[in-house]
């Protein structure tokens, strides 16, 4: 019987996370060094568009349809995925180190007495031992650590939206989907969601965003922040934040970039009056084009950056603004 | 209302040594502090025994000099603190620390509510937690921003999640991770400080905890660190002259021929 290696394909109101692609197109790299089988597994209601995971490689799609699957209940995700697991015994699961992911998936690990590695920037096949390597930044990204699981099975790893790329294989791939029931009598669930709230301000979401603009503690001062808004609207970005702003309350979380925030990788990415720790870096590394704007020569940002000024972003900013708009006019 | 917090020492700015013959890290030295998210964690621990009446304690697993972070917990309100130290539970990845933890909660006898902070600054794997509460067999919310309330044993409480927002409710007991939104921790106070300095600090061993040896250590990760390194950072930026009119201007040039903007 062929081996599988899984990814866990994360549905949101009914449609396939973007990061699900980018899982697909890593884990048929880790299948092939194993001649293994990559199958995605998705747990939700009536989701559109799962055979196209297919194209990005996946061979088998297991689907499991049920209204108690529509949303992310962690007690029913849990359990449900661990159960699978035991029927099928995958050798590898990827899944996305989103807020689901980060609060189930480390259940489900220790559910299986497996072990877990978070928030991986590279996987390979030991190409000797066949197994799974593992890397990941520990120490806010100040160390990176290459982990192994030796003898425990699966070998499970969450890795950021956006630190992969999704690559289109081929669209005449083939591959089955596999319905599999789902047994709500099976499981409890504990924990009652009464109301979400969504407060993602701006316009273009900050994940799906080409560019984006991002305000550090450069700024100064809260209000300061429309110089970055400002920006971000005449080039039609993403407004984003590194943490101090957010800490100190500037600019909503939902805004965060960065190791405690969201991963982007944008085709262009500006970060103005940001230092650049390497929390920071973290969630944004591997973005095209990165533009830093800070008047200190030595700010690590710049070890990033494509292109650096240094200089009052208080001048540059605004200049960037009006030749902006002076271009479109 | 019986609270457990556990908290993780950590080192504050470490100084990381890489064994260059071993790939393993040099043990990170530098000035230990308490984890800054279960600084959050240990506030609202003091908060809600504050507001509903009981007893707040604070565990932590770690080296003896881990009781200097506990005694830290005690001046800022925790009632008592205990230590689970021993060498042979040395090298536990995340699935043998919860499973330590664990143990300590059952001997702790069952509190209420079990609080950790979101993830640690040296591990940063936020995997504890979640860990713990599967061990326990208890409910788990993580990112938890604000504690709404707690009655006849269910709490409701927000958590934040990737598009915003969650209010939940689960029934007690249970476990939950913080993030920063949910408070700003306190200052000790004079009396804190005084009572910390005497406060005894028992120590639990693996005896005490009545661990499976094979669950902990080396032997009970199912991870292990294969090696570490220092991430390689690509060539430095291009970095564009002169007066800020001009840096603009050659900006939006390069911008406009990559075809970015």
């Amino acid at each position: 019987m062929k081996s599988e290696v899984w990814i866990f394909a994360e549905q949101q109101d009914s449609k396939i996370k973007s990061v699900a692609y980018e899982l697909v197109s890593e884990g048929r790299k880790l299948a092939n060094g194993l001649g293994a089988a990559l199958c995605a597994v998705c747990l939700g209601h009536q989701v559109q568009g799962i055979e196209q995971l297919i194209p990005y490689g996946a061979d088998k799609v297991y689907l499991l349809d049920d209204p108690a699957l529509a949303d992310h209940d962690e007690d029913i995700y849990t359990r449900t995925l661990a159960d699978l697991v035991r029927r099928y015994k995958p050798e590898i699961i990827l899944a996305g180190a989103t807020s689901l992911g980060q609060s189930f998936i480390p259940r489900v690990a220790a559910l299986l007495q497996t072990g877990l590695a978070a928030n991986c920037t590279s996987l390979e096949i030991d190409p000797e031992s066949k197994i799974l390597l593992q890397t990941r930044p520990a120490y806010g990204g100040s160390l990176m650590a290459t982990m192994i699981c030796p003898e425990k099975r699966p070998q499970m790893s969450t890795i950021r939206p956006h630190v992969f790329k999704r690559h289109r294989v081929d669209e005449s791939r083939q591959g089955q989907i596999v319905h599999v029931d789902f047994d709500k009598g099976s499981v409890t669930s504990r924990t009652k969601v009464i109301q979400m709230i969504d407060d993602l301000t701006g316009k273009v979401k900050l994940e799906e965003a080409d560019i984006i603009v991002c305000g550090g503690r450069g700024l100064g001062a809260a209000e300061n922040f429309r110089i970055v808004t400002e920006l971000a609207e005449v080039l039609g970005a993403a407004l984003g934040s590194s943490r101090p702003p957010v800490d100190d309350g500037w600019i909503p979380y939902s805004h965060q970039i960065g190791q405690t925030g969201k991963t982007v990788s944008p085709k262009v990415y500006f970060a103005c009056g940001i230092s650049g720790a390497p929390q920071h870096l973290a969630g944004m590394q591997t973005s095209d084009v990165v533009v830093a704007i800070n008047e200190d020569p030595r700010a690590p940002i710049f070890e990033v950056a494509t292109y650096g000024i240094v200089g009052d972003l208080f001048k540059v900013v605004p200049l960037l603004i009006t030749k902006l708009r002076q271009a479109r006019a | 209302m019986k609270v457990a917090v556990c908290i993780k020492q950590v080192p504050e700015t470490p100084t990381l040594e890489i064994d260059p013959q071993t790939n393993t890290l040099i043990r990170a030295r530098g000035k230990m502090i308490i984890n800054p998210f279960d600084m959050y964690a240990l506030e609202e621990g003091i908060r809600l025994k504050e507001q509903y009446g009981g007893q707040a304690t604070a565990i932590s697993m770690g080296p003896p000099e881990a009781q200097e972070a506990l005694r830290e917990a005690i001046a800022f309100g925790i009632d008592n603190a205990i230590i689970l130290s021993d060498p042979i539970l040395d090298d536990c990845d995340t699935l043998a620390t919860s499973y330590v933890l664990a143990k300590a909660i059952d001997k702790l006898g069952q509190p209420d509510i079990i609080i950790c902070g979101r993830q640690t600054t040296d591990g940063d794997t936020g995997q504890v937690a979640p860990q713990l509460a599967e061990w326990l067999g208890l409910p788990f919310a993580s990112y938890v921003s604000k504690i709404e309330e707690v009655r006849e044993g269910r709490m409701r409480l927000q958590r934040m999640v990737d598009s915003g927002h969650q209010v939940i409710e689960m029934p007690l007991p249970a476990v939950i991770s913080v993030v920063k939104e949910i408070n700003l921790p306190r200052l000790p106070s004079l009396r804190g400080l005084m009572q910390s300095k005497k406060a005894p600090i028992p120590t639990w061993s693996a005896r005490d905890l009545a661990v499976d040896a094979s669950k902990v250590g080396l032997v009970g990760s199912a991870t292990k660190v294969k090696m570490v390194f220092f991430p390689q950072r690509e060539g430095g930026s291009e970095l564009l002259q002169g007066s800020p009119e001009s840096q603009v201007d050659q900006l939006l040039e390069k911008l406009r021929e990559a075809k970015v903007i």
